[in-house]
């Protein structure tokens, strides 16, 4: 039985969550509360971020007040509400990162992609992010784009970073 | 119930073992200040307004009285120094976050702080994060309508998504047990208003005063089994 719902929050970027993809997460956790971090991560996995109509309907699922359910999903950096990009850029502004100019490149990001941090391209291409190091100093600034890295990086290298995707 | 023996500012007491130290203060009628406490609720250890030092042996430490549990041969001090120092210091911080609180700004001032020297907060409003409307609408009330959301800075107390919540029954618990009036809550025109949510009152059979909203009696109908013909009547008219 395939049951879905129409994600609701109008700000364009909404799935339609099957409900039923969603059941087999919960069971894979065997409908446990504990559970609960691991099924979001999992949905998130899914859609690149956590559907509102899928919180609710875990919540549901589980018998957990949907204030907590709600408490869990803004708790972790981890998870997302809002729809994500195809690509996260991440800019670290660890320590050395920062102090080599980090804020210069993400400012620089924020510019070239018209973006605020934390937020997605109007085409859902990319998600801005800072982090606090990535744990490669040596090569700061670092920039990481899903799984590739690009070290001492400067706001003139911040156009090619963006072309290479 | 076993019983411990221990001494609170050099006075002899025996209490239950476990009892949590700002209960048996204030069972002997030592004041300790606090915010986050509350009778009904218990202890949530959230405000650190409650410290008392604790001596046991030659070791003498800063607890949180609300969550330490009385033991045998403790000797506490409400009053001293360096627990004047955490307390001001305590309301200097929750000042900083809720420079709008008259409560707050009472409370600190009544502990010795004239003024805050650190930035003040003007996004907080006068919420503290005491949790007591949280606990109060999951524990008291039944609904868990309210729960927070972030962490760090911008951790706040809030209705799923930041939306209406369809659980809240308008009951209006959680501004009354709010220790700063965060929570804005008004009825008007026989309509009460809380949380993004409007909700219908419910006049009284008898007098006519909107006492309650509909919909919260229909949930304690529900919920006790009591008839809605009784309910319909204002407490005062029952
Ligand atoms: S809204 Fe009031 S009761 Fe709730 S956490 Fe904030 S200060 Fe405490
Ligand atoms: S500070 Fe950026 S990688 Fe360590
Ligand atoms: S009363 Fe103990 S921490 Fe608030």
């Amino acid at each position: 039985m395939t049951q879905s719902s129409a994600c609701c929050g109008g700000k364009g970027g909404d799935v339609t969550v099957d409900l039923a993809k969603v059941d087999g997460i919960i069971d894979k956790y065997g409908r446990d509360r504990a559970g609960i971090l691991g099924m979001f991560q999992d949905i998130q996995r899914e859609y690149r971020y956590l559907p509102k109509d899928a919180v609710a309907h875990v919540c549901r699922t589980l018998g957990v007040p949907l204030a907590k359910g709600y408490e869990v999903a803004t708790f972790f950096k981890a998870l997302s509400l809002k729809p994500r990009g195809k690509y996260t850029i991440q800019v670290c502004l660890g320590t050395a990162c920062h102090l080599k100019g980090g804020p210069n490149v993400i400012e620089q990001f924020e510019r070239e992609l018209s973006v605020k941090t934390g937020d997605t391209t109007a085409d859902k291409k990319f998600t801005l992010e800072s982090v606090n190091c990535l744990g490669a100093c040596a090569l700061a600034p670092l920039v990481r784009v899903d799984e590739k890295d690009f070290g001492k990086t400067t706001p003139g290298t911040v156009k090619k970073v963006v072309k290479a995707f | 119930m076993p019983k411990v023996n221990l001494s609170v500012d050099g006075k002899k007491i025996q209490a239950d073992k476990g009892a949590f130290l700002l209960d048996v203060c204030r069972d002997n009628h030592i004041p300790v200040p606090s915010l986050c406490h509350n009778e009904a609720l218990g202890s949530d250890g959230r405000c650190r307004l409650c410290v008392v030092e604790v001596r046991r042996g030659n070791r003498t430490r800063m607890v949180t009285s609300c969550l330490f549990p009385a033991a045998e041969g403790v000797e506490a001090i409400t009053q001293s120094a360096n627990i004047a120092l955490v307390r001001k210091t305590v309301l200097e911080l929750l000042w900083a976050r809720c420079p709008e609180s008259d409560e707050i700004a009472r409370l600190a001032r009544s502990h010795g702080v004239s003024d805050v020297r650190y930035q003040k907060d003007n996004d907080k409003g006068k919420c503290i994060l005491c949790n007591l409307c949280i606990r109060t609408c999951e524990s008291v009330v039944g609904v868990s309508a309210l729960g927070l959301s972030g962490k760090g800075p911008v951790k706040k107390v809030t209705t799923p998504f930041d939306e209406p919540s369809e659980t809240c029954i308008g009951c209006g618990a959680c501004a009354f047990v709010c220790p700063t009036g965060h929570i804005q809550m008004w009825d008007k025109e026989g309509v009460r208003n809380i949380w993004g949510r409007k909700f219908e009152m419910a006049a009284c059979a008898k007098c006519g005063t909107h006492f309650a909203p509909l919909y919260q009696l229909e949930y304690i109908s529900k919920t006790s089994g009591a008839s809605m013909d009784r309910l319909r009547t204002c407490p005062d008219c029952r």
